[in-house]
């Protein structure tokens, strides 16, 4: 079995408006824009691959005050390094 | 497997939901993309995560932000274009425990704003300024902003900004870090990540230095405003980048308290400047010198240069060293004489709600206009004191305690016409009795130092009262207490 991601991201599909901002920011690629339109019509942002470092860079760019929420693991690594607070 | 927990979620200094808006009330109404979303999130963690939210006063502005209020669970107003910094000033001083930010636009803050941005920065204010640059008029469709850059392209510069034409694009970090008093100001940018996060702390330390109250912070956002540079939200993002930052170089502009020696001047309180003593009075001396004093709406008009505001602030005055309640609202043209000039006083047992008198218990009317143009606004069994032997002929007043008091006259007999006022003074008390005489005369003699002055103002109050006494009263039949009610 892989490696368990060390974030993971949650998209608010009705929240989103699918601007990209978080899909071109996220260091390892881990969102993309969902291939459906969610009810107003935009491809919503979708966290696609587990490959999160729960880093929270998604979170500052998003300009919706909660269209993304991020997770971290809960014994973090010591080598995990808060990319949002440097 | 482990568990995951959450790092970074909606903060709680967000209302939970938008009221504004009919559905989807957890979405602002910003467009996918703009800087403002982002903007909005930095200060709200910034206050989260200083423990501001209960003390934090939002002040929005005109432009797309206007409707701050419904996104930031905090204390809100919402100011007229570009007043902002003064709106804030005088929330902070009259709160000054209070965290209060000015959260504006580039039209707001630097075009129709300029004059109160440039002051409050230089008052040194200690409010915090979140400057939101994105060289264009967002909410009105993409006019030129006073930061539109150079060549570039809006509505009203369809051929490019031109220096020549339109000036020079006005750098704001620039121009108010060449004040003395602002204690930190800074341009940071919403281009991408690594300046979004430069710009959380800078937002995070404006708002840490108005805690300690250091002064004046201001940060300039730089912002993208997809709709309107017609540009995809993450191409507008490489645009602040690639061009906006070239124009606007981002950095610390001031980071430093300014130096100099307070000056305490000591405060001195209204019935100190009077010269009355200022205690309190207890519930039954409160209700003791109401029987010595009347609520009244009274409102005074005439020509300019007949002591019409004077009057009126005499009134005032007498009331408040009687202990009353009181408010003068004048009105009046751009002469300084023979305009017509009018003020309203309300005397009031409890607090006054409204300066403005539009149906008053007492008229003064010192010419014939102001008698014509009032007269009709007089409440049911009111009283009208008009300057004159008699009134017009066509005028005939039902229902209201009518004297006519020769006013200038009977001033112009005792040695001069400026007294006419005085001479209505001693008939309004006369006639409604709202105030004691002696406060008149106390009032009177602490506002003229001149003996020969004072002499001809007491004998223009007595010769008013005197008359009102002797002289047939025309009208309603007054009441006992001689005031028609």
């Amino acid at each position: 079995m892989a490696e368990q991601a060390r974030g993971k991201v949650e998209v608010n599909q009705d929240e989103c408006k699918g601007c990209g901002l978080c899909v071109e920011s996220c260091p390892p690629k881990g969102l993309t824009l969902s291939p459906e339109l969610n009810h107003y019509g935009v491809h919503p942002a979708q966290y696609h691959a587990e490959i999160c470092t729960g880093c929270g860079i998604c979170y500052f760019v998003c300009p919706e005050p909660g269209a993304i929420t991020v997770y971290r693991l809960a014994v973090a690594k010591s080598e995990v390094s808060d990319a949002a607070t440097v | 497997m482990s568990e995951y927990n959450v790092s970074q979620c909606r903060t709680p200094v967000f209302f939970d939901r938008f009221e504004r808006k009919d559905e989807n009330q957890h979405q602002t109404h910003y467009c996918p993309g703009c800087g403002h979303g982002v903007a909005h999130k930095l200060i709200a963690e910034a206050l989260g995560e200083l423990g501001l939210q209960d003390r934090t006063v939002m002040v929005s502005p005109v432009g797309c932000s206007v409707f701050a209020y419904y996104y930031f669970d905090t204390g809100n107003v919402q100011a007229a274009h570009g007043r902002a910094p003064a709106v804030a000033t005088a929330v902070k001083r009259s709160n000054p425990g209070s965290i209060v930010i000015s959260y504006q636009g580039d039209g707001d803050l630097a075009a129709i704003g300029t004059a109160e941005i440039v002051h409050a920065a230089n008052r040194g204010e200690n409010i915090t300024v979140f400057f939101v640059n994105n060289s264009i008029y967002g909410m009105t469709g993409g006019q030129m902003a006073p930061t539109t850059l150079i060549g570039q392209t809006s509505t009203t510069s369809p051929w490019g900004r031109r220096p020549n034409n339109e000036g020079f694009p006005i750098k704001m970090a620039e121009m108010l870090s060449a004040l003395e008093a602002p204690v930190y100001i800074e341009r940071v940018a919403l281009s991408d990540a690594k300046h979004i996060m430069q710009a959380r702390r800078a937002v995070k330390k404006a708002l840490q230095l108005q805690k300690e109250g250091a002064g004046f912070t201001m940060v300039e956002i730089l912002s993208p405003c997809p709709t309107i540079l017609k540009m995809e939200p993450t191409v507008a993002r490489h645009w602040v980048a690639d061009t906006l930052i070239k124009q606007f170089p981002l950095g610390v502009y001031r980071d430093r308290k300014p130096e100099f020696e307070p000056v305490l001047v000591p405060q001195k309180g209204v019935a100190e400047l009077l010269g009355i003593s200022g205690k309190r009075l207890s519930d039954e001396e409160r209700h003791a010198r109401r029987q010595h004093t009347r609520a009244k709406t009274i409102k005074v008009s005439g020509f300019g240069g007949q002591g019409i505001l004077l009057l009126g602030q005499l009134i005032a005055e007498m009331g408040m060293r009687e202990h009353m309640e009181v408010s003068w609202l004048p009105s009046y043209g751009p002469e300084m004489r023979s305009g017509s000039a009018h003020c309203d006083v309300t005397l009031s047992h409890d607090r006054v709600g409204t300066p403005l008198v539009s149906t008053p218990d007492v008229l003064v009317a010192m010419n014939e206009p102001s008698l014509r143009k009032f007269a009709p606004h007089v409440r049911p069994g009111g009283v009208i004191l008009y300057n004159s032997r008699q009134l017009p002929e066509d005028l005939k007043f039902e229902g209201l305690t009518v004297a006519c008091v020769p006013a200038s006259e009977i001033a112009d007999q005792i040695g001069s016409a400026k007294v006419s006022n005085v001479v209505m003074m001693g008939a309004l008390l006369e006639a409604t009795d709202c105030l004691p005489f002696t406060t008149a005369q106390a009032v009177l003699s602490g506002l003229v130092k001149n003996r020969k002055l004072a002499e001809m103002n007491e004998k223009a109050l007595e010769a008013g009262r005197n008359y009102l006494d002797t002289e047939v009263l025309v009208g309603a039949v007054a009441g006992p207490d001689g005031c028609g009610e």
